[in-house]
């Protein structure tokens, strides 16, 4: 990659900034960030250990991280993904391979600010190697007009003994669209993690689909996804775990708040096909907890500011 | 005058009456226990005073310094200074255990966390970032609920049932909070079946059937409910040789 120009570290500053507090992380030379406006890598930096190739698309980039093998990445690795325009299409096409006993926690914020009509899709594929730990965080931040329809669709593999950890967060600013489709394949002795935690408001559309597949004996996960709606957001989510082999452990976990006239719908699906394998799974939607309002109405805090602290709570 | 008055409270739920035309002072910087039969009103009594959705359909009056507050919310209440420790405390998913307590203090430093957090015997360092949820023993809760009160410096505190589910510990250190509140001049009312509980109070009145049917001495009131209560076949209803035996 080539040294940003004025112009595009003039824009990586405004992207940045649209972060608010989360926008200060691209100080220090062994912090690796990359930052994408539209279709243009504004800002970069890379640490001994991992290499990233990027290709311009039409709308978008196609990228290729690589973690070497045993590399060890202290400090988070941070992304930014985003569009200043009040419209327009990104698209993220991402490759992420982390060889054996590599280790690389990466923070996305995803920022459209200013959204009417933007589309930001993300197509991903990650592979895990052996031993090696790969965390990915997604942070998005979004404008008051829910202008934004959100589409990432990741496939990953865990190879043997690999942990793999993601959350995915959008509770600043207006939902949009959400389109989130995540699968991944554990193989034995992995650890997947994996969480969603979104807030709807106003006419927000949400669709979660979280799967895992304990593949591999001793693989274990949980997926969780935990939605707080209000006005007249809707959500679905889909939440599935199998498991086909000894020892393999899961439990999938779904919680929704609902409040206005907001609806939600939660179908968690586990299929067991070993005997020695367990999987368990709870899902409850319903109105804020009437105890626990009332717990934090009887210190004080209002209706508004004791629902407001619960959901900070469940998706904290 | 206390600070607290009950006048002719009534309640009734699902039918029944739970509180019958009760009229109670509690007097300011006291600590007080109601006791009595289970079922007898002591937690509803409690639930009618923090002024809790089930309960506000009473009748009668509830002062505060001498003004009504049986129409205000239960948050409206607590800005005034009455709040409520609950017998099984809730359980909050995720929310730490340093912003539950800060969501009422008086001052929300993270000094008031520790303060608090160490008056009821939990090390901050273990407990500030920990959640409120089902990985923390009902004791631990128990404390964590009175951190978060004495957080907020109430004037009037409700502590139902402080002993139930908790070890030998976590109950000395509820009586440290305890002794707190009252050298803060808290108005304290205990609802307790515990003799243990019992000898923290300075006054104690007997419910039963919704009504007091005597107040007075611990000693004496215990005794009498020790006496009678415990062995009474008359479903919380005591007779009328038993009410003009006891009445003052």
């Amino acid at each position: 990659m080539s040294a940003p120009t004025k112009a595009q570290v003039e824009t990586a500053r405004e992207l940045l900034a649209s972060l608010g507090d989360f926008g200060g992380h691209i100080k220090g030379d062994d912090i690796a960030h990359l930052e994408v406006h539209g279709n243009e890598v504004v800002g970069a930096h890379l640490v001994p250990g991992l290499q990233v190739d990027v290709d311009q698309l039409d709308e978008g980039i196609e990228a290729w991280i690589h973690l070497d093998k045993g590399a060890r990445i202290a400090k988070p690795v941070h992304l930014c993904f985003g569009m200043l325009p009040t419209e327009g299409l990104q698209r993220i096409v991402m490759h992420v391979e982390a060889e054996e006993d590599s280790f690389a926690s990466v923070q996305a914020h995803c920022t459209f600010p200013n959204a009417i009509a933007v589309t930001h899709k993300m197509d991903a594929d990650v592979v895990i190697g052996p031993g090696a730990t790969y965390e990915y965080f997604e942070r998005h931040l979004h404008g008051a007009e829910g202008g934004v329809v959100v589409v990432p669709k990741t496939r990953v593999r865990v190879r043997e003994g690999a942990r793999f950890k993601t959350e995915f967060e959008l509770i600043k600013g207006m939902a949009g669209v959400i389109d989130f489709d995540y699968e991944v394949d554990c193989d034995a002795f992995s650890t997947l993690d994996m969480i969603a935690r979104i807030i709807g408001r106003g006419h927000d559309r949400i669709r979660i689909s979280e799967t895992g597949h304990l593949n591999g004996e001793g693989a274990k996960a949980v997926l969780q996804s935990h939605l707080a709606l209000r006005d007249d957001a809707t959500a679905e989510v889909y939440n599935t775990l199998t498991a086909s082999a000894p020892h393999a452990r899961g439990h999938v976990d779904c919680k929704e708040i609902v409040q206005g006239n907001a609806v939600a719908k939660a179908v968690p699906v586990v299929e067991v096909n070993h005997p020695l394998a367990h999987v368990t799974h709870e899902a409850a939607i319903g109105s804020v907890d009437s105890k626990q309002l009332q717990t934090l109405m009887s210190r004080g805090l209002d209706e508004d500011g004791a629902t407001d602290l619960i959901i900070e709570g469940l998706l904290g | 005058m206390g600070v607290l008055e009950l006048r002719d409270v009534t309640l009734e739920l699902g039918g029944r009456r739970i509180l019958n035309g009760l009229t109670v002072d509690f007097w300011e910087g006291h600590v007080h226990a109601l006791i009595g039969p289970n079922g007898a009103g002591k937690s509803t009594l409690a639930g009618a005073i923090m002024g809790l959705p089930d309960y506000r359909h009473m009748r009668g009056e509830i002062l505060l310094d001498g003004e009504p507050i049986q129409d205000l919310p239960v948050d409206e209440r607590a800005r005034r200074g009455i709040t409520l420790a609950w017998q099984e405390p809730a359980r909050f998913e995720g929310l730490r255990v340093d912003r539950f307590i800060l969501a009422g203090a008086k001052e929300r430093t993270g000094a008031t966390v520790r303060r608090v957090l160490e008056r009821v015997g939990l090390d901050p360092e273990k407990y500030a970032a920990r959640a409120v949820d089902k990985t923390l023993s009902g004791g631990e809760r128990k404390r964590i609920e009175l951190a978060s009160i004495l957080a907020m410096e109430p004037r009037v505190v409700l502590m139902d049932e402080p002993d139930s589910g908790i070890d030998v510990e976590a109950l000395t250190r509820i009586f440290d909070a305890l002794a707190d509140f009252k050298e803060r001049g808290a108005t304290v009312i205990l609802i307790t079946h515990s003799q243990e509980v019992l000898k923290h109070a300075e006054h104690a009145f007997l419910l039963c059937d919704g009504r007091i049917i005597d107040k007075g001495n611990v000693g004496r009131i215990d005794g009498y409910f020790g006496d009678k209560c415990i062995s009474c076949g008359h479903t919380n209803l005591p007779t009328v040789e038993e009410l003009a035996g006891v009445a003052e």
